[in-house]
């Protein structure tokens, strides 16, 4: 081929073969990397300097297309791997030739210093350890997203200071992100740091809440969430870091610390990232994110200014209104059985409960109904003052006959849980509408 | 392949917001004929506190301006805070509960 036309090789590997022609030795793969060879051999054909055509391994209909040689070939040969895609080696040569967008404040860690102490002693963990945010995790996670680097995606409470697509990623990687987390992870901080959500009021309230998140759609199932078995708790990595990533925007590049802004009185275990998906697979009642008026079957976000789950147990009812009333019940005491109105809930319920439903016919408008039909108080009962408890609504309130404990979309419903277990997990909200935190669901943006 | 990175490093996390030193405003030796404005953040009972404050203001010669946050969940609103700016030489802000 040599003797035909005009011939150049590179080799990757061993600069020594072929010793004929000579072959140009790509040590450092910079010309592997910039052609985007990503199988070895790449036979390009170039003209005026740009390469017009190509193909990868020995295939020899190929080869005689582009070269009008081959005929001595074997039909079919797979070819290997390019170094300049293995694994090992990809985030460096990443790093090396294409950092130059990155812009974030280098940081250095002297040699007989801990990575993981130093981030500690910065401030910058939320109290469990934080994975070092090299340039080669950051620019491995901007790698799961299409938006550029330098995009700003919110501005960030309580300090108010834009923040890029690259600091997101930076957090995202300390969290213990994945790269196909990311997309959500932008999408939730865009959420979060709108007026109507309010996560400067959310971070600085003495009440015991921060950011829950609700992830749909399919891509949920792509990134590998957990809807099922314990989806509140522990174990799944993008459950359990996709709200820390927020959480950690919120402290280091906010300025949201505890004891700072952060003025909760308790805190709760959710503050560290409340992060799951809802089944919508196999929800008999639609999804929560087309409630928040998102279509189903598009991946989204539901931010939710709430508290920590808690458990309502109810292992008797098989008829929908009783258990109807059973949460009920359980949902009038929210905050305080006497005060109405001001705080939403989610209602995550398991399959089992969601079964008593289902067999019964009820969707999800007369499931929320079917609840809401149980929580309405005489005003003279929840006043302040009545029952002997000083705590309660003003007493313009005593002669309204019917107050419910709801606004008009205040109870929502999730569903997720594992396959057994006659449970429901109502998470309680934070002050609500324009002056707290208005739920809100968003699309996620690739 | 060697590696080329002699000092390992990694990317700041923070807003690397270069903070702004302001010089407190100069502190008043009397209240007297001075507008001293009263922000209510929206808490229950902060009107009670900054009744008896207005009352004790007035009493020493102080111009009073009473403002309200429209809620205490949010940062008051941008013009909220210019007009505070332009209308009083002191502010008081009440929290409650």
């Amino acid at each position: 081929m040599a003797n035909a036309t005009e011939l150049t090789v590179f080799t990757q590997d061993n600069p020594d073969f072929p010793a004929n022609p000579e072959a140009h030795h790509d040590a450092d793969l910079a010309i592997s990397w910039h052609h985007d060879i990503e199988t070895v051999p790449t036979l390009m054909r170039v003209v005026d300097g740009k390469a017009v055509d190509r193909t990868v391994g020995w295939h020899r209909d190929e080869w005689e297309r582009i070269t009008g040689l081959g005929s001595e070939l074997p039909p079919m040969r797979p070819g290997c791997g390019s170094m300049s895609v293995d694994p090992d080696l990809v985030d460096e040569l990443r790093v090396r030739f294409g950092a130059t967008t990155l812009s974030s404040r280098r940081v250095e860690v002297a040699d007989a210093e801990d990575d993981m102490e130093m981030m500690f002693n910065r401030g910058w963990t939320d109290g469990l350890p934080v994975i070092p945010p090299t340039e080669e995790r950051v620019m491995r996670m901007l790698t799961g997203t299409s938006r550029e680097s330098t995009e700003i995606v919110a501005t960030v409470p309580p300090d108010l200071i834009d923040i890029t697509v690259e600091k997101v990623a930076v957090s995202a990687v300390m969290a213990g992100c994945l790269p196909e987390y990311l997309p959500w992870v932008i999408t939730a901080i865009e959420g979060a740091c709108t007026d109507e959500f309010n996560m400067h009021g959310l971070l600085a309230t003495t009440m015991p809440v921060g950011p829950v998140i609700i992830c749909s759609g399919p891509g949920t199932r792509a990134i590998g969430m957990n809807s099922g078995g314990n989806a509140l708790g522990q174990g799944n990595r993008a459950n359990s870091t996709i709200g820390r990533a927020l959480q950690l925007v919120i402290r280091n590049f906010g300025g949201g610390r505890p004891g700072e802004v952060d003025r909760s009185t308790h805190g709760a275990p959710g503050k560290l990232g409340f992060c799951f998906a809802e089944n919508d697979v196999d929800s008999p009642y639609g999804t929560l994110s087309a409630q928040l008026g998102v279509d189903p079957g598009v991946d989204a976000i539901t931010l939710f200014a709430g508290e920590g789950p808690r458990c309502v147990v109810d292992q008797l009812s098989r008829e929908p209104d009783s258990l109807a009333r059973s949460l009920a019940a359980n949902l009038q005491v929210l905050h305080h059985p006497k005060l109405v109105m001001a705080f939403d809930a989610i209602v995550v319920m398991g399959p089992e409960h969601a079964r008593v439903f289902d067999d019964a016919g009820w969707n999800r408008e007369q499931i929320i109904a079917g609840i809401n039909a149980h929580l309405n108080r005489p005003g003279s009962d929840i006043i302040r003052g009545a029952g002997g408890i000083a705590e309660g609504l003003p007493e313009e309130f005593a002669e309204v006959p019917s107050v419910p404990k709801f606004r008009d979309g205040g109870l929502m419903l999730a569903y997720a849980g594992g396959g057994a277990g006659l449970f429901s997990e109502i998470i309680g909200g934070w002050v609500n509408g324009a002056v707290g935190s208005q739920p809100m669901c968003r699309a996620v943006t690739y | 392949m060697t590696n080329t990175s002699m000092t390992r490093s990694i990317l700041d996390p923070t807003g690397e917001r270069s903070l702004v030193d302001r010089q407190l405003a100069t502190r008043p030796n009397s209240l007297e004929g001075v507008t001293v404005g009263l922000l209510n953040i929206s808490k229950p009972r902060g009107d009670v506190f900054l009744d008896r404050i207005e009352e004790r203001l007035t009493t020493i010669g102080a111009a009073v301006n009473r403002y309200t946050k429209p809620t205490f969940a949010k940062p008051a609103p941008v013009d909220l805070r210019h007009k505070i700016a332009t209308e009083c030489q002191v502010v008081i802000e009440a929290l409650a509960d």
